[in-house]
């Protein structure tokens, strides 16, 4: 029989320190989709979706009812619709964020990500014209996420999609200003976007993936704060065996759910993604892992190096916990998203530059983070284009989710409420980088991505 | 298939009475259970065979969180998976 340490070291995890599985994401390919009329396109799309995602949900009530673990979220990811749409006469995509958003309210997930493009060489007509509909896409709609990959190590950085990005962002915070600037919390731009990402703003079903995958993002940095706390005096090699066998039980969970959603709905499993995921809600937080580690405050002189200790450590753990790992797979550090960062900022110890430093070591970049609604939109694409050559050049994915607060200053708050939590406003640098910018073309790829 | 059923609490009369008898009734088979008080604090783990239970597990999972809550104590059911996959490599 199992031993009854175990038993209740599991019911613990669960029930006091936020054990879950932060989100059961179907993939859905919408390739088959594609029409040259609108209407058309945006039936096949409601049609597919709710289709292939009708026992989503209830399958994973169901798992979450056996199994006593929480599933906080289910929801779908679809194809890039800059590539569904391409072969559209309309040049407006927002009717197909629509038919998203009341697909995804049929069938009940959360989320519904994938109003994407992916320009990091250049744009095709469909991708100008979704990349010109996000702000009214997101602005009209609740649950659609977008997202915007305008680099890869491979192919270097799109510097012309960077100028665009800024005023978009902008226009997302203007749109939705009675509402936190909400559009921009749903909008992602990234550097090395991975395929099979199942989190949210930034998940999108990539080309090389089936009609149809299961992918599970797990989360638990109240499992790893608490285990390091019991691990006491230790040094930091046996921190970093803490974390990895807290890593591997956390992991194996995901697993778990993943193997038995996949076989529940008859859809091909995809992969489990690592990541620690925190939420607003106290004892569930990444930089309190990190001043548990030994830090005073997160955001002190060191902060990069716990993360990094922890980021690597979380991998090792969970890799050989599954038979399939992807996506992001690394601690996450939104800002209004975890409570201890929250603090870190509000006290004025965590600030945009060691975000950015900290990005550098795990997944997966600048998140959630708002900042004064008059920052011009070239201080914006400065932002970006720093977080994005970060990535680029460390052959990793990076991520831009900031919102520039429609009426806001430094020392405010935004309130997105739920997941999304709440972020004082930060201060940024607002010297222009406009001459660089505006130069446009394209920052070539490093050297390193000449691997073969 | 089998599940576990952990009942933490307060110590008080008739808990493994009580919840056994509502086992019992559903037609789960206890196949080996182990429980100890340390202080005032009730700790008991159920290993339990529900391939003949009588309502949907899921039910069962309710019924006995209900049962908890009507005794004072916390009743947790759930399939063994979670357990092996966690602890067992």
């Amino acid at each position: 029989m199992l031993n009854t340490g175990d038993i209740l070291e599991t019911i613990k995890m669960i029930e006091e320190e936020h054990l879950d599985i932060r989100t059961i994401t179907m993939g859905i390919s919408l390739m088959d989709c594609a029409a040259d009329n609108m209407e058309v396109l945006c039936a096949r799309i409601y049609d597919k979706i709710t289709r292939s995602a009708e026992k989503l949900v209830r399958t994973g009530e169901e798992i979450e009812h056996e199994y006593g673990i929480p599933i906080i979220n289910k929801r779908i990811s679809v194809t890039p619709i800059a590539m569904v749409a391409g072969s559209c006469r309309a040049s407006d995509y927002t009717p197909i964020a629509l038919a998203m958003d009341r697909a995804a309210k049929t069938v009940g997930v959360n989320f519904i990500g994938g109003f994407s493009a992916l320009v990091h060489k250049g744009f095709t007509g469909g991708d100008e014209n979704l990349l010109r509909s996000i702000p009214e896409a997101l602005a009209s709609t609740d649950i659609v996420c977008s997202s915007v990959n305008v680099a890869t190590t491979r192919a270097g950085i799109n510097m012309d999609a960077i100028a665009q990005m800024g005023d978009i962002i902008k226009q997302c915070a203007y749109l939705t200003r009675d509402n936190s600037s909400m559009a921009c919390a749903k909008l992602v731009v990234f550097a090395n976007a991975v395929e099979d990402n199942p989190f949210m703003a930034g998940a999108f079903h990539g080309v090389g993936e089936p009609d149809c995958v299961i992918n599970v993002g797990v989360s638990g940095p109240g499992v790893v704060r608490s285990a390091i706390a019991r691990a006491g005096d230790c040094n930091l090699s046996q921190l970093a065996e803490t974390v990895k066998r807290t890593a591997f039980k956390i992991t194996r969970v995901g697993q778990l759910v993943a193997t038995e959603a996949s076989q529940r709905l008859g859809v091909p499993f995809g992969i489990v993604d690592l990541s620690l995921a925190p939420t607003p809600a106290i004892g569930d937080s990444v930089a309190h892992i990190l001043e548990e580690m030994g830090l005073e405050q997160c955001g002190a002189h060191g902060t990069t190096a716990t993360l990094a200790l922890l980021n690597d450590a979380v991998k090792k753990g969970g890799v050989m916990a599954s038979s399939h790992v992807g996506g992001l797979s690394g601690a996450f550090i939104p800002v209004s998203e975890d409570a201890g960062m929250i603090d870190a900022a509000r006290a004025g110890i965590l600030r945009l530059d060691k975000l950015e430093a900290m990005t550098a070591v795990c997944s997966v970049g600048l998140d959630m983070i708002a900042i004064p609604g008059d920052t011009p939109a070239d201080v914006i694409c400065g932002i970006i284009a720093d977080e994005i050559s970060i990535g680029v050049v460390n052959n990793k994915t990076t991520a831009v989710r900031v919102i520039p607060a429609f009426g806001c200053k430094v020392g405010d708050e935004v309130e997105f409420g739920g997941l999304l939590g709440s972020a004082p406003v930060m201060e940024v640098c607002t010297k222009s980088p406009g001459k660089f910018i505006s130069r446009g073309g394209r920052i070539p790829a490093p050297i390193h991505s000449l691997r073969n | 298939m089998k599940a576990v059923i952990t009942v933490v609490g307060r110590d008080a009369k008739g808990i493994i009475a009580k919840t056994t008898t509502v086992l019992s009734e559903r037609g789960v088979n206890v196949l080996d259970i182990t429980q100890s008080v340390m202080g005032d604090i009730f700790a008991m783990v159920m290993y339990v065979d529900i391939s003949a239970c009588t309502i949907p597990f899921t039910a069962l999972v309710d019924e006995m969180r209900a049962l908890g809550e009507q005794i004072g104590v916390k009743i947790h059911t759930m399939h063994e998976d979670i357990f092996n996959s966690m602890h067992r490599i």
